[in-house]
């Protein structure tokens, strides 16, 4: 018993201080990562949102964040308070004599299981903006795709339809890691993996959907500013996963239409007999 | 009773029912003991050992993350003389995975289930030994073969097993898939196989001897919660573990046998033969994480009980809330069955489903609350000695809220979309299972310390061990939520060829650089934890002033644990109790002449 009170009676307050650094510079290390331009953590924040539906999960993130955030201070104070008023150095008072609290324990369940629910409940509208109403037409059929991306070891292959407007025909326009899509439309992708699983992962979009050989899958977007972004493999894939790279472009529904038929034309002209010509009507 | 001479101790081990548990001589002493303290410390030796691989493992993937492809000091010409110095890309996969398959199923479950769960439940309910010792013995000579089959799939030419700890199918079940771990990637099933029959044989053990060996007196409702976390671990691991079992079966018949359970019909990897198929890579996902979910509880569970004991001691104050905590880990438990679906909100599942597995996922936190509540409560209005143990239980429970928090940015599915697979997810995990589980397990070390030689760890040294961990793992792991909320992915070998993340490597040189510092502080544990069997002073039977059975016993317990038969009268955590002069009082301690049969008890 010597030994397990040797030293005791001053360093309680260090140790609470230690504790209570926990909730305090946890909480600094978000705010100056949020703020924009604070110098060590430069851009060390959600990369910019171009997507029209991925706003609401930057809201979510940050509503989760101040929740939790403000979690975090009270308890992580109310630790400190309680190790730093108990420290057995210097309360001099008896120990509190009590196996708990029925009131207490109906509270601390309560409380957490309505924010809970709350939050599992207000959720659930942009969980299926993303995952479960895929855009319509305007007669109310489903937007078809307008291309489908095909994940393999290590790469991405593209094909957007030809002249007959079907993707699976032989007319389709091949291309390899380069994403085109025009700017402020609805964009469906049919994505699929053809061998191992993939992760079809655009972190400007919100977007991220794992890639399963033999099914085939949806996703959309509506992109609202152009530019040229990251398409990341987020699901290991095999030794060459880091290396997965593929670029997205968004840009105006001009361009894009000009970039299609050059790359249409471009293959023509990689084919030996040009004589698929005439089968375009 | 806590100062009693150690001589008697000497004798101890001689007779009371040694003949029964040991084969006799030094191999049937040691090796291969019946005892259960023999088992828990081999069981404790070893994992020590592994996480100290573990470790390693993981600041090869720090290193690769801070300075890719560059030549490791000193080690890389040692280790990869073949890559010119380099980790290449194909051992990068192998080091995340190994780093993974070691800490789990080498380290944190058997320290926790093996280690504590051995050593510590026969002297908590105050039984001479567990019900089935051979069995036990088993459970421990069963890691060997998946000591073997692991370590031989690390060195495996040209790599070893490079699928992840969660080994997702095609990738882990078709050859072609992988073509440089063809035999690693099956000894790697193999031996997780083994893992589970070891963690099983364990289990029922554990759960026949907490129901059926208890001491006189010693109800469901005086059990320590490191005995109810044990009882309700053990519950998980013989319900879920069979499914892991027969998940690893098929992907190994996938593998040798062809059959196809997780392959699509037709597939064709890699320019390998079309497969027959027929099945579905995400079954696998469903059956494994049917396991592997349950097993993050099972990997935290048993921390949980040792911190409330060792919180309520170091408060001197009774356990806040001893009912509600045991339901809130049987709550835990319930729950934890059907919650797997959120390891794969964005795996390509019915996403109906992941409404459900959300709802479900959230209400866990309900549990996790109510407990972190209770320790804190138990803090309130005692008298709180900040020794070793003490500052690690505290640090487990102030780091638990910070996992168990940034756990609800996953649950919520639209926020998991993004944060899926990133550095976010590597941040939270780490936060439950090292800030959360080793810190817990270090302080548990420390606690049981004396029990388990009969000596003290150095109360100094443990502090500045505490210390120094306790800054540099918060160094590590709280910036990666950071580089997480950039998107930073998991498992890539050189991110910063991406535009979104390049400009990450600074931060992710300081976490490597804090995790070097973490790893380098755990030296001071070495030296402490090996010196002090030899060189620490010797301590009687209670140093903690305790009231738990073990306590009891004498330091070392000889073979049968007690030098007389243990009758309980009351809960474990009477602390201050005014019914007695001292400030604790003992679960053997016969009540007062006057007064009523165990008044104190927290249930009467």
């Amino acid at each position: 018993m010597h030994v397990a009170r040797e030293g005791e009676k001053q360093v309680g307050r260090f140790w609470s201080l230690l504790f209570l650094m926990v909730p305090v510079l946890g909480v600094l290390v978000f705010v100056f990562a949020a703020s924009p331009d604070s110098k060590p953590f430069l851009d060390h924040w959600l990369p910019l949102n171009i997507n029209e539906q991925g706003y609401v999960i930057d809201d979510l993130f940050m509503f989760i964040l101040y929740l939790t955030g403000v979690i975090l201070i009270v308890t992580g104070v109310v630790l400190f308070r309680f190790l730093w008023k108990y420290d057995a150095g210097r309360n001099s008072e008896p120990v509190k004599y009590v196996h708990g609290s029925h009131t207490l324990e109906i509270i601390w369940s309560i409380l957490p299981a309505i924010t809970l629910l709350f939050i599992a409940i207000y959720q659930m509208d942009a969980w299926a903006e993303h995952k479960m109403r895929r855009p319509l037409l305007e007669d109310g059929s489903l937007k078809p795709a307008l291309a489908q991306v095909t994940a393999r070891q290590f790469e991405w292959r593209i094909r957007y339809a030809g002249p007959d407007e079907q993707i699976g025909t032989p007319d389709d326009i091949h291309v390899v890691n380069e994403l085109h899509v025009p700017v402020d439309e609805d964009v469906v992708l049919q994505i699929q993996s053809e061998d191992v699983l993939h992760s079809f992962f655009l972190p400007n979009l919100r977007i991220k959907q794992d890639l399963v050989p033999g099914m085939r899958q949806f996703t959309w977007f509506h992109a609202n500013q152009g530019g040229i972004y990251d398409l990341v493999c987020a699901e290991l894939c095999g030794w060459g996963h880091y290396k997965m790279r593929g670029r997205l472009v968004v840009e105006s529904r001009e361009d894009f239409d000009a970039w299609l038929s050059e790359m249409a034309a471009e293959q023509e002209r990689t084919q030996p007999e040009p004589a698929a010509d005439g089968e375009d009507e | 009773m806590s100062d009693e001479a150690a001589a008697e101790q000497a004798d101890e081990h001689a007779d009371h029912g040694a003949h029964k548990l040991t084969l006799g001589g030094f191999i049937g002493t040691y090796v291969f003991s019946r005892d259960h303290k023999v088992i828990g410390l081999q069981f404790l030796f070893s994992t020590l050992l592994w996480f100290l691989v573990g470790g390693l493992l993981a600041l090869g993937i720090r290193w690769q993350l801070a300075w890719p492809w560059q030549n490791m000091p000193v080690l890389g010409n040692m280790l990869f003389s073949a890559e010119g110095g380099q980790i290449s890309p194909e051992f990068y996969t192998t080091l995340f995975t190994m780093h993974a398959t070691v800490m789990i199923f080498f380290v944190i479950i058997p320290i926790l289930a093996g280690a504590f769960g051995n050593f510590l439940i026969p002297l908590m309910i105050g039984a001479e030994d567990m019900a089935f010792p051979t069995l036990n013995m088993l459970s421990y000579w069963f890691m060997w073969p998946a000591f073997i089959l692991i370590g031989a799939s690390f060195f495996q030419a040209p790599y070893g097993a490079g699928a992840g700890w969660t080994s997702y199918p095609p990738l882990s079940s078709v050859v072609t898939a992988a073509p440089g771990s063809e035999s690693a990637q099956t000894l790697w099933l193999m031996g997780v196989t083994c893992v589970g029959i070891a963690s099983m044989l364990g289990s029922v053990n554990y759960l026949t001897t907490i129901i059926q060996m208890r001491a006189p007196g010693m109800t469901m409702f005086r059990l320590p919660m490191t005995i109810w976390a044990m009882f309700i671990t053990a519950v998980l691991q013989a319900f879920a573990l069979p499914v892991l079992t027969a998940g690893g079966f098929m992907q190994l018949m996938d593998r040798l046998l062809a059959t196809g359970f997780f392959v699509p019909e037709g597939l064709m990897v890699n320019n390998g033969e079309a497969l027959s198929g027929g099945g579905q890579p995400l079954l696998w996902q469903h059956l494994f994480w049917f396991y592997s979910h349950p097993a993050v509880y099972i990997m935290i569970l048993p921390a949980m009980g040792m911190v409330s004991d060792i919180i309520s001691c170091f408060s001197r104050k009774p356990l806040f809330g001893y009912k509600p905590m045991v339901f809130s880990i049987s709550g835990i438990a319930g729950l934890g069955f059907i919650v797997w679906g959120h390891h794969m909100f964005v795996s390509g599942m019915n996403p109906g489903l992941g409404m459900v597995f959300m709802t479900s996922t959230m209400m866990i936190a309900l549990p996790s609350a109510v407990k972190t509540f209770n320790w804190m409560g138990t803090i309130w209005g005692g008298k709180v000695q900040f020794t070793t143990p003490m500052l690690f239980a505290v640090s487990f429970v102030s780091m638990f809220i910070i996992g168990g928090l940034s756990g609800i940015f996953m649950a919520a599915t639209p926020v998991d979309i993004f944060i899926h697979d990133t550095y976010f997810i590597v941040a939270h995990f780490h936060y439950v299972l090292f800030s959360g589980t080793a810190m817990a397990v270090f302080g548990a070390i420390y606690f049981w310390f004396p029990k388990m030689f009969g000596r003290m760890m150095n109360e100094r040294w443990g502090k500045v061990h505490f210390f120094l961990t306790f800054i540099f793992l918060n160094g590590t792991f709280y910036l990666m939520h950071v580089i997480g909320t950039v998107g930073f992915p998991r498992r890539l070998a050189d991110p910063y060829h991406y535009k979104t993340f390049a400009h990450l490597q600074p931060m992710n040189q300081f976490i490597t650089i804090c995790a070097i510092g973490m790893v380098a502080t755990q030296v001071i544990f070495a030296i402490n934890f090996i010196g002090s069997i030899f060189r620490g002073p010797k301590v009687g039977r209670n140093p903690w002033r305790a009231n738990g059975l073990e306590w009891m016993a004498p330091s070392p317990p000889g073979h049968g644990n007690f030098d007389f038969q243990p009758i309980v009268y009351r809960g474990p955590y009477e602390y201050g109790s005014p019914e007695v002069d001292e400030d604790y009082y003992p679960q053997i301690k016969p009540p007062p002449e006057d007064a009523p049969d165990a008044v104190a008890g927290p249930e009467e």
